[in-house]
């Protein structure tokens, strides 16, 4: 690999696909806005995506079986250079994150176009290529600062793309301008924890921090740092108390930058403290498992509850989505909370799961709100005979929220219940089916207001492109199939779940 | 706590006075630009942190000779916390850049920058939302 110091080392593009996977949408990136064309910047954007995706999915191959590549950016040697390093577990977030993204953009091709006036849509899909780099950054790297950088690239570019609804209702700019307070109070959380692991270990590759604060122990500047990284990321990933950046932000964003945030950020944002927490903290340390036990895994249920009552009683179909995001989040982190492996699978799959479906819903309320000028309930009434394949994906993306058996979120839901009784919790248990009841509810009221509602207003919509439909149906379709064949999702959290609890995530 | 800890944690202490003002005028300030301002203070102080822990007692400016004939006895100071700091300074530009941008649109659109007055139109707007949805679903809802 890249470590030997002969000057002509022959290696192959397979050798470089850990830094290829962030390198393409980086560079079409600024290649979009050199083009300057409005033809162009689409296929660009999609064509780089794509390629991602392979990237993506040749690296999880590779890894899938619990094992690691290590890439050293420019042949420097860690721990002074900057590391990629792929294992299971962010080569599972990679495939999410590009996965999504390519299936997104030809939805997002009319949605856009609708959304935002043309003179913007090449600079559109630049800062959308910039977010889509800084997700896989984050994920991609070894390196404790460079997730910092890269949280920045994708923050910096999220709240452009938030901004950009603006066009339609001004409280974008708004919920633009509150995100970018919480997110950079919550980056420079996450950077002074960094400054104080530095001072602690003098080293910012993670490995090599891992390594020397299992030497040393903790120490009371170790676990300042947890704290703050722990509430920096904490504000990205939008745990309940510090999640009200997100209902507004994911209501006012366009349709398609929602559906691909909802499905992405917050998951990224999620990896990074399961990354942070089991391959960087040693999970042995009491104040860890203190934090996960009596901060967050309360924190995890109350917004499991709050967030789902607030959602029911929401007369906007995509705000109601987004408090479902921060009590779908709450059921991630219950499942990192119970320190187990099956916990942390059924995280994993969650997080994958989750992620599938509400890109599916948000594309499926997009849609509803492009041909009837608005995602209240009494615009969307009576929808279900007008745009009748919308309203079936929105359906089985419903159900794959609540979790009925056959969907990709029962998959997850039914792992984190066996996590739960496998600890003898079942207090818990039980709290995470009552908590799905309440899904229940709220996605009822959905189904209730597209099929047996009479259209409020007079109907002149109609069913909307196959561009759109396409994308909405694949997220729908690939709801019920990893509902069904669920050894791929399994096996991939299982082996990510592994590495990430085998102490130092098996890096030696 | 003696006065030599005290002395010789001064950018320390400094770094936590900056720190809270910044923060609490993030909080406290409704005027969106004295938030930008107080964001801009909290990065601030973060730059301080890291470069004190960069200092190395005695060190000078970790630049060598120009001919390369280095005195092992010469201390440097640590040069990588600088390194980040720059990338961190830039980024805090970026943001500050953006969050000026974002407030210049808010004032087009909302005319105003005071925190209290666009909550109060928010919730105009969502007042007249939520009784146009009460009509339409027939006063059920």
């Amino acid at each position: 690999m890249a470590t030997e110091t002969a000057q002509h080392v022959a290696m192959t593009l397979t050798d470089h696909l850990p830094v290829l996977q962030v390198l393409v949408p980086f560079v079409a990136a600024p290649l979009v806005v050199v083009l300057g064309s409005r033809q162009l910047a689409w296929p660009v954007a999609f064509i780089s995506s794509a390629l991602a995706f392979v990237v993506s999915i040749l690296l999880l191959m590779q890894v899938i079986d619990g094992g690691t590549i290590s890439y050293h950016i420019g042949g420097w040697a860690p721990p002074l250079g900057i590391e990629y390093r792929i294992d299971a577990a962010n080569a599972f977030v990679l495939l999410l994150v590009t996965g999504i993204s390519t299936v997104v953009l030809p939805y997002a091709r009319q949605s856009v176009q609708a959304d935002i006036p043309d003179r913007h849509h090449t600079l559109f899909y630049a800062c959308y290529l910039l977010c889509l780099t800084g997700l896989l950054g984050v994920a991609a790297t070894g390196d404790a600062f460079n997730v910092f950088v890269f949280l920045e690239i994708s923050s910096l570019s999220t709240y452009v793309l938030i901004a950009q609804g603006s066009y339609k209702d001004k409280r974008a700019l708004t919920a633009a301008y509150d995100y970018l307070i919480m997110g950079t109070i919550g980056a420079t959380f996450f950077v002074i924890g960094l400054g104080f692991l530095y001072m602690a270990t003098g080293t910012l590759n993670m490995a090599d921090i891992a390594e020397r604060i299992a030497d040393q122990g903790s120490s009371r500047t170790v676990r300042a740092a947890f704290a703050f990284i722990v509430v920096g990321i904490g504000l990205k990933v939008a745990v309940y108390p510090l999640h009200t950046w997100l209902p507004n932000a994911y209501t006012y964003a366009p349709s398609a930058v929602t559906s691909f945030l909802a499905a992405t950020a917050t998951k990224v944002a999620i990896y990074v403290m399961l990354r942070f927490m089991f391959s960087v903290f040693q999970p042995a340390f009491m104040f860890e498992v203190n934090t996960l036990e009596y901060i967050i895994l309360p924190f995890a249920v109350v917004a499991m509850f709050a967030a789902s009552f607030i959602a029911i009683f929401q007369s906007d179909f995509k705000r109601m989505l987004a408090y479902s995001s921060v009590a779908q989040i709450g059921y991630i982190l219950l499942g990192i909370a119970f320190l187990s492996e099956t916990g942390l699978a059924a995280a994993i799959s969650h997080l994958f799961n989750h992620g599938i479906t509400k890109a599916a819903l948000f594309m499926g309320v997009g849609a509803l709100a492009l041909r009837t000028g608005g995602s209240f309930y009494d615009r969307i009434a009576g929808m279900g005979r007008v745009m009748p394949f919308t309203s079936a994906a929105i359906v089985i993306g419903g159900l794959s929220l609540i979790g009925v058996p056959g969907t990709a979120g029962f998959v997850s839901k039914w792992l984190l219940v066996e996590a739960a009784l496998e600890k003898g919790w079942w207090p818990v248990a039980l709290l995470i089916v009552a908590s799905s009841l309440l899904a229940v509810i709220y996605v009822w009221r959905v189904i209730e207001a597209l099929y047996l509602h009479k259209p409020a207003y007079e109907v002149t919509a109609k069913e909307v492109s196959l561009w759109m439909l396409g994308p909405i149906w694949i997220m729908a379709l690939s709801c019920i199939y990893f509902g069904l064949a669920t050894d791929i999702t399994l096996t991939a959290a299982r082996s990510a779940a592994a590495g990430l609890l085998a102490g130092t995530i098996g890096l030696h | 706590m003696t006065w030599e800890f005290f002395v010789g944690h001064l950018n320390y202490w400094l770094f936590t006075v900056l720190m809270m003002t910044g923060l609490y005028i993030v909080v406290a300030k409704g005027n969106l630009v004295k938030k930008i301002v107080g964001l801009n203070m909290f990065q601030t102080s973060v730059f301080m942190l890291y470069i004190s822990v960069g200092k190395v007692t005695g060190g000078t400016a970790p630049i060598f000779p120009v001919d390369m004939k280095i005195d092992p006895d010469v201390i440097y100071s640590n040069p990588l916390p600088h390194v980040l700091i720059l990338t961190a300074i830039v980024v805090g530009v970026a943001t500050t850049a953006l969050g000026l941008a974002l407030i210049v649109r808010i004032r087009e659109e909302f005319n105003t920058i005071e925190e209290d007055d666009i909550v109060v139109i928010e919730q105009k707007l969502a007042r007249d939302e939520n009784e146009l949805y009460h009509k339409a679903m027939g006063d059920l809802a």
